[in-house]
């Protein structure tokens, strides 16, 4: 150690120093805020580790079982690919995409009108807001289950389900975009006496076209892993086939159906990185 | 040059973009013809949703004691796989982190990662109740994997994006790995992991009412099983009970997520 | 320690290629006496900062050796390199410090090679560390800054941190990496008066990477000038004239 000398050395070197100050990371009123929120947090798991239903021994098979479970589904057979997943993973696709069209149609107006800068009545802006979180609280699973009970079962069913859901979405994030756009072009327009269509034409358009293609990409890739699901409720794509294999326990087919979701899910994400690159 | 003279365009014509519009077009038409959805069957559709809708008013909420055991259930459902999912995802984010993990640490995390989040938590709800049998437990396991795929990407890349300046200045202190995770990297992320975390906690809960659909535990069974005995009268009921519970946790996170700011 | 020539520091042949063939550093030899400043000047890029960081192990020396005390650093891992670390403080360009924590808690992380890792973490340092960080404080002028967060801070004010931080390591080795180069002229000099005053005091010997040729004649006992990765001039500040300026930095109309 090297000599340390001089008037804060001295103090330094002291074994109590005088002024001994004290110092905590919180203040007595933190501490307490921190306190009550981890006791509310202990509480909560306790309460639900009390009362909810789960059988120890299952939850000590539960990795056998689950090995188990991948053991009867390895490996797959792809012999199942084109006569009974083929069409239904094409047809999955085109739920989300003919969803997510759907769904611009309708969303477009209301995020025309739920922004405070395109209509500047406030009713309006609540009513529009209202359907859009109306949409936006019901999962596409239950959009599903009431639109098999109206349609019945098949395709029909899931693609409004995807449009009913996403409506919410697309509308809530595109009226963000339309309030967010600069007021200066959009001034300019009116001082050259344009009318409302060219103003949101050419004032407000230019500036939320990246986002609305952005959303629209965004959307339709969670609308592809969503209509994968769709099957199970009855309403078309290829959770259908999944629901039967396990059904009737034929686990090497529904190995084939979950590698296919598996790829569609990851040829979509790549497919949305690439064209969101080029169009941005 | 009045050759020039006219050949100048104030606008150049955007063929790709009206191409595009147009094979949009093309697709819609061809897609609904392939599906089956024809005009006549929407109009009968949305003419039946009248009926349907007649049958769900008003809501009927006799079975109250069923409809809340199945809230409860889905409540505890959300807790406890929020709770497991966050402990686990922090771990497993700090080992995706490329610049904190050499690659061949970082790869087989970031994989794994990428293998949680690539499944709908409902399919992944499926396999579990087929391996491990109907209940709740399918539903948490479920919904533990949804988590550990949603916080533990965006935390990886919030820590791969520190400022590595801070991280360095601790680490020229003489800190070992550990105490330079405490005092260089967790501040500078801690914030947005909650964030994460909050975000997360709304989406269980959301999620812990559908599990129920493929057997695994909740409001989602009761609420499927209405909906097979067209019991809408019911469904509506639980219906607006979830959308509640909906309506109440985003209003919680909200508020939270204001008094961290 | 043993077998040392009386130096603090002592360099020798120290060579780094962040790219293979392409030197950064060649062969540098340099010994520091164990108390005063010693300013490293020179144009940018020509490896000053690579210097000092391959001095801590920041940046990792290709060839070459570093003793510290006679102890050499170079071939240090581990928990040695950590234990080496913590003898040598290091305030940084743009302070470095752990923006979301406090004052005090980025002044305490300087104890961070010391205390074990529960102390740390729960905030729990020993009773010593705290008030000598209040000393400290004082010292350079904060007392009243203790708990506020980091980047409630002025660029000044962040250095002062910065070098609190530093000697809360109970360094015997003050690095400065261009400490004063994202600070205004008035600033610039009260914090290097503060590191020439506190490290005098202490009897800590201070290696400063600077721009500012007036500010290194003025506080230096010793200016180490390079250029192209080699030492070009080594000697007290009177002897550093207008000539060798060229030799550092080239062309003369700036001078």
């Amino acid at each position: 150690m090297t000599g340390i000398a001089g008037p804060i050395a001295r103090e330094l070197r002291g074994p109590t120093a005088p002024l001994m100050r004290e110092w905590t990371r919180f203040s007595p009123r933190q501490r307490l805020a921190r306190y009550t929120v981890w006791l509310a947090i202990v509480a909560a798991l306790v309460w639900s580790v009390r009362s909810i239903e789960i059988i120890p021994e299952f939850l000590w098979d539960a990795p056998e079982q689950m090995a188990d479970l991948l053991v009867r589904m390895w490996p797959p057979d792809l012999r199942y690919y084109p006569d009974a997943v083929h069409a239904a993973l094409i047809e999955t696709i085109h739920i989300a995409t003919l969803g997510t069209i759907l769904s611009f149609g309708m969303a477009v107006p209301l995020a025309l009108l739920a922004s405070r800068v395109i209509t500047p009545f406030a009713v309006l802006n609540g009513f529009a807001q209202l359907l859009l979180v109306a949409s936006r609280s019901v999962n596409t699973l239950v959009w599903a289950l009431v639109f098999v009970a109206v349609f019945g079962p098949g395709a029909a069913a899931g693609v409004m389900a995807v449009a009913f859901r996403s409506i919410g979405f697309v509308g809530k994030l595109l009226a963000e975009a339309l309030d967010e756009t600069a007021s200066g072009p959009v001034e300019a327009l009116r001082a050259a006496g344009a009318p409302w269509g060219s103003v949101v034409l050419k004032g407000y358009w230019p500036q939320v076209q990246p986002a609305f293609w952005g959303i629209a990409l965004f959307r339709w890739d969670i609308n592809v892993r969503e209509s994968a699901v769709l099957g199970l409720v009855g309403a078309g794509g290829i959770g259908v086939v999944l629901d039967d294999a396990l059904n009737f326990f034929q686990w090497d087919k529904a190995a084939t159906v979950l590698l296919a979701i598996f790829a569609v899910v990851i040829v979509a994400e790549i497919f949305v990185t690439r064209v969101r690159a080029r169009l941005i | 040059m009045s050759g020039a003279e006219a050949a100048r365009r104030a606008f150049a014509p955007n063929w790709q973009g009206r191409a595009a519009l147009a094979a949009l077009a093309i697709y819609s038409v061809y897609a609904a013809s392939q599906l089956d959805i024809g005009l006549e069957r929407i109009w009968h559709g949305f003419s039946e949703a009248g009926a349907f809708l007649g049958r769900m008013v008003p809501p009927n909420f006799t079975r109250w004691q069923l409809l809340l055991d199945g809230m409860l259930e889905s409540l505890q459902i959300a807790f406890i796989s929020s709770a497991v999912g966050i402990v686990l995802s922090l771990p497993i984010a700090l080992l995706a982190a490329r610049n904190l993990m050499p690659w061949w640490v970082s790869a087989p995390a970031r994989a794994f990662i990428g293998f949680c989040r690539s499944l709908h938590y409902v399919i992944v709800a499926i396999l579990f109740v087929k391996a491990i049998g109907f209940g709740v437990l399918a539903g948490i396991c479920a919904l533990v994997v949804a988590s550990i795929g949603f916080i533990s990407k965006l935390f990886a890349e919030a820590i791969e994006e520190i400022s590595p300046k801070q991280v360095e200045a601790v680490r020229a202190t003489g800190a070992g790995f550990a105490a330079v995770l405490l005092y260089g990297v967790l501040p500078q992320v801690a914030s947005r992991f909650v964030g994460f975390c909050i975000y997360q906690i709304d989406s269980n809960l959301r999620n812990s009412t559908m599990v129920g659909i493929v057997g695994a535990g909740g409001i989602g069974g009761t609420l499927f099983a209405a909906f097979k005995r067209f019991d809408y009268d019911f469904v509506a009921a639980i219906l607006l009970v979830i959308i509640a519970l909906i309506f109440a946790a985003e209003l919680v996170a909200t508020r939270v997520r204001a008094a961290l700011r | 320690m043993t077998g040392h020539t009386g130096a603090a520091l002592e360099i020798r042949g120290l060579s780094k290629a962040y790219v293979a063939g392409k030197p950064v550093l060649h062969g540098i030899d340099l010994e520091v006496e164990g108390q005063g400043i010693t300013a490293v000047i020179g144009p940018s890029g020509t490896g000053k900062s690579t210097l000092i960081r391959c001095i801590n192990r920041l940046v990792e020396p290709s060839a070459g050796e570093i003793r510290l005390h006679g102890q050499d650093l170079a071939r240090l891992r581990g928990r040695s390199l950590r234990l080496a670390r913590r003898r040598i403080g290091m305030v940084f360009q743009e302070y470095n410090l752990v923006e979301r924590l406090t004052v005090m808690e980025n002044v305490l992380s300087g104890r961070l090679g010391y205390v074990p890792l529960w102390r740390a973490w729960l905030r729990r340092y020993p009773s010593e560390d705290v008030a000598r960080a209040f000393t400290l404080l004082d010292a350079v002028g904060l007392p009243e800054h203790a708990t506020r967060r980091a980047d409630a801070l002025s660029g000044g004010q962040r250095q002062r941190v910065g070098i609190a931080r530093a000697l809360m390591q109970e360094p015997e080795l003050l690095l400065a990496d261009e400490p004063t180069s994202s600070l205004d002229p008035k600033t610039s000099v009260e914090i290097m008066e503060l590191i020439a005053t506190l490290c005098s005091e202490a009897g800590i010997p201070v290696i400063v990477n600077i721009h500012n040729v007036a500010l290194a004649r003025r506080f230096a006992r010793r200016i180490v000038g390079m250029a192209g990765g080699r030492i070009v001039f080594d000697g007290p500040p009177e002897a550093l004239e207008d000539s060798h300026l060229v030799d550092i930095y080239g062309g003369e109309e700036w001078l």
